[in-house]
């Protein structure tokens, strides 16, 4: 074995320390979480009911977490996607260079506020908007998390989004143009779409940081386990749920192992998503 | 031939990790070894007063350098059964030691001594727009699990009752569940807070909001929130928490706060026992959010 053998290894080493560290995780989540499977068995899981501390019956329904990730998530995607697809093609196609210079920043500027801020700036700021606008006795709710949370996902979308469009040839462009179609059919007609499954890919990018969200959520959205549609209503999240619990619970006890449960949940459908852009990119040719 | 790169990369990545993972362990075992005359204390118990009483192992570790104190929770419970096992000096107690265990420990010839260190007084706040300005222990109970849930049923204006608790990890949620809720669950549709600040932070922006906070936390918002008053019964006055009478009793959704050592307390541990109940202790207690004793 020469040298260039070994130093090969030190580098695929390198680069595949991250299936490790997800095998890792995973193989460390269900070793937590799996006594849980014996007592009091995965069904317990299906119950319509959060309630982790009780003096009569503890109640470990993942059920009322997810609807509640699923009602925010959905809520942030609502208002984040339109915006940042039209940010992303105004900034790519439409904006002259001083425009983009000044709104490029700020959009990234955006993208790097802590959580934990933009959730006191939620607490603080939106929810009294919220509580006022809707005529209702408090802003905690899903609406304002979810509105917090469209404020995460929009520079995200917005850069990958722009990238995308930016990364459709010159030749579609001129072409389009030399057949006589104005500006906006361009754009319409044939960058846009030509972009798409980036934009598609960059919306699924949004979501997985929207769903992943904990602190700002943990912040406004008022904490009580519905299972409900109605945005003026609180929800817990299922990251909300392992972060305010987690902390305290009994080593151990089924209650930890429950919210392990809710982190496999939660994985399980990250990964999901990552699965469905994948496929995605590589249906429309743009796996680079 | 391909996978063989990988897989040995891998392999060399998790032998890698694995060393560095053990590398840190032998150091942590050298003890502060130094004059020779250190003495050491150990307190567990209660997860409520861990705050309080790190914040009193600080000071008094500054006050008599050679002492040493490790303060760890773990619940009530736990903290007696150490004091059992011997395996603590002292145990710190949000609740009295039962008949129980004083025979337990009896049989290891360990007698528990009880010390009475602190109050913890929970005080009831709501938005000062309300009018509503004192309750009925039962009544509390019945907002708190949800079978009242208009101000108007209990004597307020027709708006709905907005109900705010705090995070299941709090030891004033199991305590207020357990004295006020008598066991109940909390009502499904209660927000949940992340701490005491959001807490009175919301209450004070919002009009038809009611939650809980320590006594202490109460006090300073005086400005933002109003405290109520509340009777134990409905035939009895309503009485609003202090310092005073929650140390008459007078004011029910309290509780003391103990200290317990396995006999009666010699040496470091009963420096650091009249440490806690002098007047700087006390101030300690005040400032940790809880009810001094007079």
């Amino acid at each position: 074995m020469g040298r260039d053998r070994v130093i090969q290894i030190g580098f695929v080493g390198v680069a595949s320390s991250s299936i490790l560290v997800v095998g890792l995780i995973f193989l460390f989540l269900f070793k937590e979480a799996a006594p849980f499977a014996k007592h009091p068995g995965l069904a317990a899981l299906l119950d319509n009911q959060w309630i982790p501390v009780s003096f009569q019956k503890e109640r470990f329904g993942i059920l009322p977490l997810a609807a509640g990730t699923v009602l925010v998530t959905s809520i942030a995607m609502l208002v984040s996607v339109p915006l940042s697809a039209l940010a992303a093609v105004y900034i790519a196609e439409v904006a002259q260079p001083l425009e983009r210079e000044i709104l490029k920043p700020f959009i990234e500027i955006l993208a790097s506020i802590p959580s934990v801020v933009l959730g006191f700036f939620g607490l603080v700021v939106l929810a009294p908007l919220i509580k006022q606008f809707f005529g209702l006795n408090t802003g905690l709710n899903a609406l304002t998390g979810g509105l917090l949370l469209a404020l995460m996902a929009i520079p995200t979308i917005v850069s990958v989004s722009e990238d995308a469009i930016n990364s459709v040839p010159a030749t579609y462009r001129n072409g389009s143009m030399a057949l006589g179609a104005s500006r906006m059919q361009t754009i319409w007609r044939v960058v846009v779409p030509a972009a798409l499954p980036g934009i598609l890919g960059a919306v699924m990018l949004g979501t997985g940081r929207v769903i992943g969200e904990t602190m700002a959520v943990l912040m406004v959205t008022g904490n009580a386990a519905l299972i409900t549609a109605n945005p003026l209503s609180p929800v817990r999240t299922m990251t909300a749920s392992i972060a305010a619990e987690m902390g305290e619970v009994p080593f151990g006890s089924i209650h930890y192992q429950a919210l392990f449960w809710v982190g496999i949940v939660l994985l399980l459908i990250t990964f999901g998503l990552n699965f469905v852009a994948r496929r995605i990119s590589v249906r429309y040719g743009m796996m680079r | 031939m391909k996978y063989r790169g990988l897989i040995l990369g891998v392999l060399a990545t998790a032998i890698l990790a694995g060393l560095t993972g053990c590398g840190n362990n032998t150091g942590d075992k050298q003890q502060a070894a130094g004059s020779g005359q250190t003495r050491y204390l150990t307190i567990k118990g209660s997860d409520t007063m861990v705050h309080l009483v790190s914040e009193w192992a600080e000071a008094f570790m500054q006050k008599v350098p050679t002492a040493d104190l490790s303060v760890t929770g773990g619940g009530s419970g736990t903290g007696i059964a150490a004091l059992i096992n011997n395996t603590t000096d002292v145990c710190a107690a949000s609740r009295s030691i039962k008949e129980k265990e004083i025979a337990l420990a009896a049989e290891k010839n360990i007698h528990p001594t009880e010390f009475k260190v602190a109050m913890d007084g929970i005080a009831l706040v709501v938005n000062p727009a309300n009018p509503i300005s004192q309750l009925t222990v039962e009544q509390v109970k019945k907002i708190f699990t949800g079978t009242v849930n208009n101000w108007k049923q209990v004597g307020g204006p027709d708006q709905p009752i907005l109900v705010l608790s705090r995070e299941s990890s709090s030891g004033t949620f199991v305590f207020f569940q357990e004295h006020v809720l008598d066991k109940q669950d909390y009502s499904p549709n209660a927000r949940s807070l992340p701490g005491t600040s959001a807490m009175i932070q919301n209450i004070a922006t919002d009009a038809w909001t009611i939650g809980y906070v320590g006594l202490g936390y109460a006090q300073q918002a005086a400005d933002k929130v109003k405290t109520l008053a509340i009777a134990p019964a409905p035939d009895q006055p309503a009485i609003a928490p202090s310092v005073a009478t929650i140390n008459s009793g007078e004011y029910v959704i309290a509780r003391p706060l103990f200290l317990y050592t396995g006999g009666e307390p010699a040496g470091l541990t009963k420096e650091f026992l009249d440490f806690a109940l002098s007047g700087p202790g006390q101030e300690i207690v005040r400032q940790a959010g809880y009810v001094p004793l007079q």
